[in-house]
């Protein structure tokens, strides 16, 4: 080995301390990058494989009711390639052992075979035989959280009749790929099923024989999807359809597909802070490195080193450096891709999920990491080439010490000696100290950043259910009701409260924007369900106007006075013009409200509902759902709470986990900058401190100056990591907000205080590792040796 | 001139000037320098700090850009050359001996030497320069666990150990006592005096120049004289 290559290994052991600080920033941002690229592609791949093997449709309707013999007609349009007709109606599940309400769907095949647009995918069993009247084939969600498993029997309620139905199958679907219920927000796979059985025993069971409510449509290769919508929408507007829609429209495609969105963000925002901020603490090691090797590197170019070769000499160590961080990222990234795939597969119910990392990835992950570590070590190295080797001979020039306005300050006057010797190198070295302070700020931001979305998801899922959503059960009929049907409920055993709405689907046009929705009709100033403004004080609706979500209103590019294009997707389906009057701060889902009577009169109808918010009395919970089910009118019951449960263990399982690390990887970052920092002061003033230890200072006085200058610049750099922070975790926050939810920004106490806490641990422990440094000091070798 | 010594040129410089540029300040480091240097000599440069001996040194070794005149070693004109040309000068053709010996703390004797021999053309081994300067037990100790006079002369055998024409010594003795300098000194004079090196020694300390074929007095940036010693002292017969 040449010897210049030991000394790289020698000065990489020596700085280890450094050296694994920056490592481990590089190995975060990598291991970002890593997880969330490779589970993107992962999730693109298995999505894409998944929608081609099991021909998912690209365009949608839902109607009413409509005649088989129109299919002949649907399929004949211009672009159509393939179609399905088929039923889909609501039901209820009961198996034993288990006492909540199992709410689905029940999805008609053709009798006995795949269907031919959004086939089954079997995970067990087979399908009803085509004679099966009463055998079905279930979700594989549903089947897991019950153990459920082939030849197990269940208790099916389908417009009212109750008929025992044998499981032969478990499968899933590339049109149930995120399998919620629409009154919840995230898969609940205990209490939502889907099942498929044969066409015939489900319209005889839904009372559909000879016809359909729903269509399922693959087009031809390169047809646009609006035409055959609209063309759709001609043949099944008089059947009460609900509008066609294409597949960016269809809710599982839509949560996959925001989730995608998300990860793309995720995939260059997390590495970008990481990346940069090791890429900043390379520059300060390589500039303090080179400084101390000044003379080394004067020595080598006096023997015949040339510039490239010194050159190549820091490059390699900043590209060690990369090296280990890459592969530390790389393992660590790959160990967390699994583990995100799992997590997935939780959620999007797919066959399997095949994360790979390609080499390709690994390359591009070397490249970016080396490309901005070489970018915050170009300047040092640059200068040091191209220093002229007997200027570089000579120790660097003393700082010019000028008499500042401080001397002149009475009170520094008086300061003991120790004192002043630190004030004054922190006056004369501000550019160096400011340095110091912006790295030590980097990691208490990432402390902040790390931390504040548990904060912030509190604060969400708090308002969301404190003062947002204080009904106990959401209600939901098969149609619209006159509003008499109000009181009924408020007679039912155990409702305290009662509070109605009209819900009716729609699509906003603002422009080139449609945003697929729905319009939700309440009281003036519902109690059971609050329209917060951005202090989070309810809100009354305006008499008449129409008021969406301010997340809404940014992606329609929607202000408040606009005339918004509203096309109603059932009943008559008018196209109404109606002036947005207000936005409301909400934070879950994306949607659409307006005053009900006001609603009703746009509609043309009289004062009707299609559901409402109940308080009820908990000791009393069971005898009302019994006399809720016995309401034929009654399509769904969704019980809040448990919507919260979900919520919160969707949180927990997801978003914490991920903020969990993140805020280990700051933790860790934080103490790697922070005795980084120490260890450079310490090498850069031995000398001068072993000197003043030779004049007479005491151990103690000598000590106090490089701690006291270490104190002074951690308490400065607090409160720059908080502004450091919340400009990351605005950032952030910003390129997080999806329809599915927005994580508020709001930086709690918390955050703050464990950001400062971090940051003045990691320094406690810092100088601790160093006072016995201090304590060693040899005062003869630090004299006696020109650094 | 003596016997030791050749008629072969290796160094000539002809009005060499060098002005520094502190601040606002210009500093004249050497103002007109005439000089030439012999194969196989030994010189001692004497002068006070500031006289513009360390600054005469870089140039001749190639650290440094003359202002003006002219600065040849063998063929080849210093002041021109390129960086590329400089930096070949350095490795195939100088050693260096430094006053704060400049070695590597993190590598051993026998690496400070291998760091030289790395990159030279003809070495010697490191051993073998180590041996030389009276080393060869000393192999695997880090500059640390050496005395002043032992790294001075690591020092010296990473000098020598490319066999280069002119070994350049700034302040060789300065940071040690008169005994280790004298140690150091001999060392010197055996590489001259076995490898044939043209050995150029500065130096304040007026005594130094006894062991030299030459003495050349620099004050103030210019040469105030040149003297030839009939006889060169032996280093141990020195005393400071």
């Amino acid at each position: 080995m040449r010897a210049l290559e030991k000394k790289l290994i020698r000065d990489l052991k020596s700085l280890w301390g450094q050296v694994a600080a920056i490592t481990l920033v590089l190995g975060a941002g990598i291991m970002t990058l890593v997880v969330s690229v490779a589970t993107l592609d992962a999730l693109k791949i298995t999505q894409a494989d998944f929608y081609e093997s099991q021909a998912f449709g690209e365009v949608f309707a839902d109607l009413k009711r409509a005649p088989n013999h129109l299919a002949d007609q649907l399929s004949d349009l211009s672009g159509v390639d393939q179609i399905e007709t088929r039923i889909q109606a609501p039901m209820r599940l009961s198996i034993e052992g288990f006492d909540d309400p199992i709410q689905g769907v029940a999805v008609s095949i053709p009798d006995g075979r795949q269907p031919s647009i959004s086939r089954l995918y079997l995970r067990e069993g087979r399908l009803p035989v085509a004679e099966g009247d009463d055998e079905v084939v279930i979700s594989d969600g549903f089947a897991q959280a019950h153990g459920l498993r082939a030849g197990a029997e269940l208790e099916a309620t389908i417009a009212g009749r109750s008929e025992r139905l044998t499981i032969t199958g478990i499968a899933l679907s590339p049109e149930f790929i995120y399998q919620r219920s629409p009154a919840d927000l995230f898969p609940d796979h205990l209490r939502y099923a889907l099942i498929w059985m044969n066409e015939r025993a489900l319209a005889s069971a839904y009372g559909m024989e000879g016809a359909f409510n729903q269509l399922a449509v693959t087009l031809q290769p390169g047809v646009s999807p609006d035409p055959v919508i609209d063309a759709i929408d001609q043949i099944l507007k008089p059947h009460g359809s609900l509008g066609a829609y294409a597949r960016d429209d269809h809710m599982s495609h839509r949560f996959l597909a925001e989730e995608i969105k998300q990860l793309s963000v995720m995939a260059w925002a997390l590495p970008v802070i990481f990346l940069g901020v090791a890429a900043f603490l390379l520059n300060i090691l390589m500039g303090r490195l080179l400084q101390q090797q000044r003379q080394d590197i004067a020595m080598l170019k006096a023997f015949g080193y040339g510039r490239w070769a010194i050159g190549w000499h820091y490059v390699s160590l900043t590209l060690v450096i990369v090296f280990i961080g890459a592969v530390a990222g790389n393992v660590l990234g790959v160990w967390a891709s699994s583990a995100m795939a799992d997590l997935y597969l939780d959620f999007f119910r797919f066959p399997s999920m095949q994360v790979g990392i390609s080499v390709e990835l690994i390359i591009q992950g070397l490249i970016i990491a080396g490309g901005a570590a070489l970018l915050g070590t170009w300047r040092g190295v640059a200068r040091t080439m191209w220093l002229p080797p007997a200027q570089a001979m000579q120790p660097p020039t003393p700082t010019r010490f000028r008499s500042s306005v401080l001397e002149h300050v009475s009170w520094f006057k008086r300061l003991s000696q120790p004192s002043r010797i630190l004030i004054r190198h922190l006056n004369r070295h501000r550019f160096k100290a400011s340095f110091s302070v912006l790295g030590i700020a980097l990691s208490g931001a990432l402390l902040l950043v790390g931390s504040y979305q548990f904060g912030a998801t509190d604060e969400l899922l708090d308002v969301q259910f404190q003062l947002i959503e204080k009904a106990d059960l959401r209600v939901v009929f098969t149609e619209s009701r006159p509003e008499k049907s109000l009181v009924e409920l408020k007679q039912l055993p155990g409702v305290l409260h009662a509070e109605g709405f009209r819900s009716v689907p729609i699509r906003l046009i603002h422009g080139h924007q449609r945003y697929r929705t729905s319009l939700l009709g309440t009281d003036p100033t519902p109690l059971l369900h609050t329209l917060l403004d951005d202090e989070q004080t309810a809100q009354t609706l305006p008499r008449d106007g129409l008021v969406i979500s301010d997340y809404l209103a940014s992606l329609l590019g929607l202000q408040v006075g606009d005339l918004v294009r509203i096309e109603v997707l059932e009943g008559a389906q008018q196209q109404l013009d109606i002036p947005l009057v207000a936005t409301v701060a909400d934070w879950v889902g994306v949607s659409a409200y307006m005053e009900r009577q006001a609603l009703n009169r746009w509609l043309g109808e009289g004062p009707t509902l299609n559901g409402a918010w109940l308080m009820i009395d908990e000791s009393r919970r069971e005898a009302l759902f019994d006399a809720l089910w016995e309401r034929p009118a009654i399509a769904g019951i969704g019980v809040v709470h448990l919507a919260e449960t979900q919520i919160r263990d969707f949180i927990r399982e997801s978003i914490l986990v991920m903020m969990g690390v993140l805020l280990l990887l700051a933790g860790g970052i934080a103490f790697g900058v922070i005795y980084n920092n120490a260890r450079l002061a310490f090498a850069e003033r031995a000398r001068e401190l072993a000197t003043l230890r030779v004049l007479g200072f005491s151990r103690r006085e000598v000590a106090s100056i490089l701690m006291g200058e270490l104190t002074f610049l951690t308490l400065v750099s607090i409160p720059v990591g908080w502004g450091v922070g919340w400009i990351m975790a605005k950032s952030l926050s910003q390129v997080y907000s999806m329809e599915l939810m927005r994580i508020p920004f709001i930086v709690g106490k918390e955050a703050y205080a464990l950001s400062a806490t971090g940051v003045l641990i990691a320094s406690l422990i810092s100088m601790a590792l160093i006072a016995p440094r201090l304590y060693r000091l040899d005062m003869v070798m630090a004299l006696k040796t020109v650094e | 001139m003596t016997d030791t010594t050749s008629n072969e040129i290796v160094f000539s410089t002809e009005g060499l000037t060098k002005v520094y540029r502190v601040g606002e300040r210009e500093i004249h480091a050497l103002r007109g320098v005439d000089l030439t240097l012999y194969a196989k000599e030994f010189v001692v440069m004497l002068g006070a700090s500031g006289s513009g001996k360390s600054t005469l040194l870089n140039i001749l070794g190639g650290l440094d850009a003359a202002t003006d005149g002219e600065v040849r070693y063998q063929d080849q004109d210093l002041v021109h050359a390129s960086d590329r040309i400089l930096t070949h000068y350095r490795r195939h053709h100088v050693g260096f001996v430094f006053q704060f010996y400049n070695l590597i703390s993190s590598l051993t004797a026998r690496e400070n030497v291998q760091i030289v021999t790395d990159i030279a053309n003809d070495p010697m081994t490191p051993e073998e320069a180590l041996d030389l300067v009276g080393l060869g037990g000393r192999l695997d100790h880090f500059p640390s666990q050496l005395s002043g006079g032992e790294q001075q002369r690591v020092a010296i055998a990473r000098a020598v150990a490319k066999r280069p024409a002119v070994l350049l010594c700034d302040e060789p003795t300065g940071s040690l006592d008169s005994k280790t300098g004298i140690q150091v000194l001999e060392t010197l004079e055996t590489v001259n005096q076995e490898l044939g090196t043209t050995t150029v020694v500065i130096t304040h300390n007026v005594v130094i120049g006894e062991m030299a074929d030459r003495v050349v007095r620099l004050s103030d940036g210019r040469v105030q004289d040149c003297i030839s010693n009939e006889k060169r002292r032996p280093p141990s017969s020195l005393s400071w």
